[in-house]
């Protein structure tokens, strides 16, 4: 019976706007949330823990903030909940390290992460700690199935590929074709009163180190027209000024 | 000064145009770019030629028959020499840049857009934001496309090192895609399709636009959500693909903030919606303020005479 771990990480709500404050991000005053593709983690996650047995652990890498979606992975049905206590940046060599000792110490044997953070949008963390560990890795799948192992749908030049992946091993989700649980009563009960397991790890020095942030160069205002027939003037336009067709 | 390395971004079995594009982006760290070109046969390599790296490896293995993450970076690794490395930022690539990192004990920046003295800017945040960082010591390096110049000129002789890796996923099953289209995150032109459409069969107005100008179809996650024919596959977005192409075309599209994430990068962009308060408008190169019904068929008959 596998001993699963979900990897999920607190992010802006998507609809957030994004301030910038003296040359760094300011999320002071944002909604944090789930990132979105951790939400499939979870739902695939919890989908191998019904198929195979096994227990089911969500892991985060983050401050004591970080904790509410441990609470919200406890609602919707993991077993276990733990926080590396960590604060401040930290370079993709840094986390995947501490989230590697994580996972060993856990002894787990199946990870299952979003295909990118929807702050950094990297994609870096799954395939990152799956080398370190010397696990196979699939990254961006859509849909898992588990019959003794895992078997994965994720897309692949011009169609998709049904792929058996070997345990132990990563699996970095993208939006599945299929709905995320929502939690109930009984799980929004039970996870006020779950306690988070927090640990600490001692991670490296970091070797990439951000520099500043800065609001993306604003677009000069376009172009406007009014009714179809320009479409004809625009479609010239692309020709002459904008050399694509 | 660092020795710099590209991976080459391979396609079909062929070394893909926007290599020479990642060649440019190393020649911005100095040093003399060394291209290693991931192969089954030595004779795929022969697409580096004249991409302006100094140095051509073919690195033959039959790992690279399918891409699976652990066989390439261990095939690539014992191939590639120290140094700071720049792929591609497709899917794979983003992947593969990520395995060789932690293979090397290297941190990874991803989707790369600008170089500059050693100071490296991608977008984070969905591109509500662009963060720049600086490394000390070798890093690995995805680029966007559509960024850099190609680089020309270098090397045309191809040197061959026979490596391996062992392969730990295998395919099962290959399920084409139900149309030969092109998929939205290989394309240089968009045309995507929102809840203004209408229904799903009024996307065969945007078909026929693509095929006459070699565009994919792509569509907000309303459209996706709402009609079970429009696949996830084509969805653009937060949730959907993140593209770069050199034209968006968005027609009965909104553009709510979770779709800018995705295109907002695009070089040009046009929009078609019929009020003139949609916040796609402020994305704009080009807006249309009218329908579709209205736009499109005049779109399709200039673009038709363009291409003779
Ligand atoms: C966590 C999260 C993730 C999300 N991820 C994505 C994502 O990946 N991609 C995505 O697209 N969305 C995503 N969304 C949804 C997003 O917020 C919007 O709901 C969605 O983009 C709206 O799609 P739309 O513009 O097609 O539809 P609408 O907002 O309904 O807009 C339709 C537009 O069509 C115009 N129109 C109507 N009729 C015509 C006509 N005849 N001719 C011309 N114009 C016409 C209207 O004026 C309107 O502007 C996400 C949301 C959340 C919360
Ligand atoms: N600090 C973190 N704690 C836990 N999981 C994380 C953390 N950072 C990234 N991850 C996981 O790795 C995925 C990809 O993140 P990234 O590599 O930053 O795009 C996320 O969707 C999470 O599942």
């Amino acid at each position: 019976m596998p001993n699963i771990i979900v990897l999920v990480k607190q992010v802006p709500d998507t609809n957030a706007k994004i301030v910038v404050n003296g040359d760094r991000v300011d999320l002071s005053s944002v909604k944090m949330v789930m990132s979105p593709y951790d939400e499939f983690a979870v739902e695939t996650a919890l989908k191998h823990k019904e198929a195979a047995g096994g227990e089911v652990t969500a892991l985060t890498v983050g401050g004591a903030g970080a904790e509410k979606i441990l609470k919200d992975a406890k609602a919707i049905g993991v077993d276990h909940i733990v926080r590396i206590d960590a604060e401040g940046e930290m370079d993709s060599n840094a986390l995947q390290s501490v989230i590697a000792q994580a996972v060993a110490d856990l002894g787990g044997e199946v990870v299952y992460c979003g295909k990118s953070a929807a702050d950094t949008g990297a994609g870096s963390t799954g395939p990152g700690l799956a080398e370190r560990m010397g696990w196979a890795s699939v990254s961006n799948i859509i849909g898992a199935t588990f019959d003794g192992g895992v078997s994965v749908v994720m897309p692949s030049g011009g169609g998709n590929a049904q792929m058996s992946v070997p345990l132990p091993a990563v699996v970095s989700c993208d939006k599945g074709d299929f709905k995320v649980r929502k939690p109930n009563v009984k799980g929004i009960m039970q996870a006020k009163k779950a306690s988070v397991d927090v640990r600490s790890i001692a991670a490296p020095g970091s070797t990439v180190s951000v520099v500043n942030h800065a609001l993306p160069p604003a677009k000069p205002a376009g172009k406007s027209y009014q009714g179809g027939a320009a479409a004809a003037e625009v479609a010239q336009l692309l020709r002459d000024e904008a050399n694509i067709i | 000064m660092t020795q710099t390395i590209v991976i080459a971004e391979m396609n079909n079995n062929a070394v893909h145009p926007s290599t020479a594009e990642l060649v440019s982006a190393a020649n911005t760290l100095g040093g003399e770019p060394t291209l290693v070109v991931p192969c089954t046969d030595a004779g795929q390599a022969s697409g580096a030629a004249g991409m302006g790296a100094a140095t051509i490896i073919a690195a033959k293995s039959g790992a690279f028959a399918h891409y699976d993450a652990s066989g390439w970076a261990e095939a690539l690794d014992a191939v590639v020499p120290q140094g700071t490395i720049i792929t591609g930022a497709s899917p794979q690539s983003k992947d593969l840049a990520a395995r060789l990192a932690a293979r090397r004990n290297l941190s990874v920046v991803q989707d790369a857009v600008k170089i500059e003295g050693g100071s490296i800017t991608s977008p984070v945040y969905s591109g509500k934001a662009m963060q720049t960082v600086s490394a000390s010591g070798d890093v690995v390096v995805s680029v966007r496309s559509n960024v850099f110049a190609p680089a020309t000129g270098g090397a045309t002789d191809v040197s061959v090192i026979d490596t391996d890796g062992n392969v730990a996923t295998s395919v099962q099953e290959f399920m084409a895609r139900a149309s030969e289209r092109l998929d939205v995150a290989e394309a240089n032109i968009i045309i995507s399709g929102g809840r203004g459409m209408g229904s799903p069969d009024n996307f065969t107005h945007l078909e026929a636009i693509a095929d006459t100008i070699g565009a994919a179809v792509g569509a907000s996650r309303a459209a996706v959500d709402t009609w079970e024919a429009i696949p996830h596959s084509m969805q653009v977005g937060q949730t959907g693909k993140t593209v770069n192409p050199n034209l968006y075309i968005a027609v009965g599209i909104s553009g709510a903030i979770q779709h800018l994430a995705g295109m907002r990068s695009s070089k040009y962009i046009v929009a078609i919606n019929k009020d003139a308060d949609a916040p796609i408008f402020q994305h704009a190169d080009y807006g249309i303020v009218a329908t579709w019904e209205e736009a499109l068929p005049v779109l399709h008959e200039s673009l038709k005479g363009m291409m003779g």
